[in-house]
């Protein structure tokens, strides 16, 4: 499997999901050259899942656009996937079949979809379990099949919203190697929306952290760390802590300092 | 495994072990209750002078009529053009109460507006359509599948629409982002999923058409399993009679026997649910 990245960019993305109530965000303009793993950082409510949704295609911005390699963004697209917060798989379905489902709706030939879904299954070491009904799987392998059922579109971004919260402190750690690890090794780019500092120090090549009313992004960080990340590391540690001062700040972020960020 | 453990299992697990095989031989012995108390009314009947003339009831003319009826090709006749009946308005009725169904599940609006008129018009007992039926088809055939058709629509109807109520929507959403046309998301997402809730309906409904189709065909038809128990009673052929009610007891079970499969087949939902 060979996946190339691309290089978005958003321009004076702005969104309110009702005509006349209040913006979610406004004017966010963010960069991400091509193969790189991203980051936002945010509380609760602040628009990360809505700007990660305008970007996988599945909603429309009010304005603004956003582009990978110049080419806008106007709906899904195998191009770019994203991997929910809960797996939501198809309860009908073997781990298999839950894979090879977007290869399907692309009238892709058996053959091809064989061995695309082998491969994505080989990826995330769920071999033993090809055969199984989903839901005689346990949480974490469950996300395991929704990364695959991603992973298989061989999209070039991969949108991930919250994709480990809901998982224990083992099985998160070990996904949140593994994405990174395929990631890189695959070269696709990825745009994580998290607000699990460690996640992101984990994951990310760049945090970005979004905050405000309307949100916006306040401050960025690069995270220039060797693989594999050990939350030990004190390397990590101090990174985490300055990725938690700049949180802390931008909490009490507010619209004078936008405009002088701005400026 | 030991030899002990494979002793103490092995007759434990010739009835426990296979649930399948115990659940046959169960209801083997039920039948055969049945037919021997069949069997001892036929003799009761006979012995008695008073009932002499009713002893083809009994279980072995039924039996032996069997091979009659199937060798003038009658049962045969009647249960194809029974059948057929049964099929056509079955069909009918699938055809409209899916999709109306799906659109109930679906459309909010349309779901409040309909519901009370469809539980209405569910509640009118099928064959009080006939007089109707009788007056608005040119033919007999036409109204007996109308009434088999209307007795059927509202089972699957309301079946598919709460199979819907069931869908994640989650599930759309997943299908979006992974590039599903509408009609992908139509037949790999949606009938997949409500496919238990519609056989259900279906089986419910095969009940009520089986039900249904019989008595409505002791009026105007000269073909099908109802005409021929009329006729049967008109000659006094009493074991044709009890042939043919045998015949519609064996196809109703049969043909529930292939919806229960086919609705293990589609049934994804595990545990309480
Ligand atoms: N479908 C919707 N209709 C109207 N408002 C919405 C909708 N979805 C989200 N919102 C509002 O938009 C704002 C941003 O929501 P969003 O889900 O993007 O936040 P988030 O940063 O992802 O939060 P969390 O970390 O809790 O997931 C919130 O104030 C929310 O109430
Ligand atoms: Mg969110």
């Amino acid at each position: 499997m060979a996946i190339r990245g691309t290089n978005i960019k958003i321009e004076g993305l702005t969104h309110r999901y009702r005509s006349r109530s209040g913006v979610t965000f406004n004017r966010v303009d963010l960069e991400s050259p091509q193969g790189e793993a991203l980051a936002i950082i945010g509380r609760s409510g602040c628009g990360k899942s809505t700007l990660l949704h305008i970007v996988a295609g599945l909603l429309k911005a009010s304005e603004g656009s956003i582009k990978l390699d110049g080419n806008p963004i106007d709906g899904p697209s195998p191009k770019w996937v994203m991997m929910f917060q809960a797996p939501h798989l198809f309860p009908w379905m073997t781990v298999k079949q839950n894979v090879g489902v977007g290869l399907t709706f692309g009238n892709w030939s058996r053959a091809t979809i064989d061995s695309r879904v082998d491969e994505a299954i080989r990826l995330v070491e769920l071999q033993d379990f090809a055969q199984s009904n989903v839901q005689d799987l346990s949480g974490g392998q469950q996300q395991r099949v929704a990364l695959a059922r991603s992973l298989v579109m061989e999209p070039e971004l991969l949108l991930l919203d919250e994709p480990f919260s809901a998982l224990d402190a083992f099985t998160r750690s070990s996904l949140q190697h593994d994405v990174r690890a395929i990631a890189k090794r695959l070269g696709f780019n990825i745009i994580l929306v998290t607000h699990d500092i460690d996640e992101a120090v984990i994951m990310a090549d760049r945090a970005v952290i979004m905050a405000g009313s309307p949100g916006n992004i306040v401050h960025e960080l690069d995270v220039d760390l060797p693989d594999p990340r050990d939350r030990g590391d004190p390397q990590v540690q101090k990174l985490r802590a300055e990725l938690m001062d700049s949180f802390q700040e931008a909490a009490n972020y507010n619209k004078p300092k936008a405009a002088a960020l701005a400026g | 495994m030991t030899g002990e453990a494979n002793y103490t299992g092995g007759v434990i697990s010739r009835f426990t072990g296979h649930p399948a095989l115990t659940r046959f031989a169960w209801g083997v012995a039920g039948v055969g209750i049945l037919a021997t108390l069949w069997f001892l009314a036929g003799v009761w009947l006979e012995s008695n002078s008073s009932t002499a003339s009713f002893a083809a009831f009994g279980l072995i003319p039924t039996l032996e009529a069997i091979p009659e009826l199937l060798a003038a090709g009658k049962l045969q006749a009647a249960s194809a053009a029974s059948g057929y009946r049964l099929g056509l308005g079955l069909l009918i009725a699938i055809v409209i109460g899916v999709p109306i169904g799906i659109v109930m599940g679906r459309v909010k609006w349309f779901q409040e507006y309909s519901n009370s008129a469809f539980q209405f018009l569910r509640m009118i007992s099928p064959l009080s359509w006939m007089p109707l039926a009788v007056l608005v088809f040119a033919t007999w055939n036409g109204s007996i599948i109308f009434l088999i058709a209307i007795a059927s629509v509202w089972p699957v109807m309301f079946a598919t629409a709460a199979g819907l109520a069931k869908i994640d929507p989650n599930w759309f959403k997943v299908a979006r982002n992974l590039g599903a046309t509408p009609l992908q998301m139509l037949s790999n997402v949606i009938m997949p999923a409500i496919a238990f809730d519609v056989f259900s309906g279906i089986r419910l409904a095969l009940g009520v058409a089986w039900i249904v189709l019989v008595p409505a065909e002791y009026l105007g038809v000269t073909s099908g399993l109802g005409y021929a128990i009329e006729d049967a009673r008109e000659t006094l052929t009493y074991n044709h009679l009890t042939a043919l009610v045998l015949t519609i007891g064996v196809i109703g079970y049969v043909l529930d026997s292939i919806l229960v499969v086919l609705i293990n087949r589609y049934s994804w939902q595990r545990g309480g649910a």
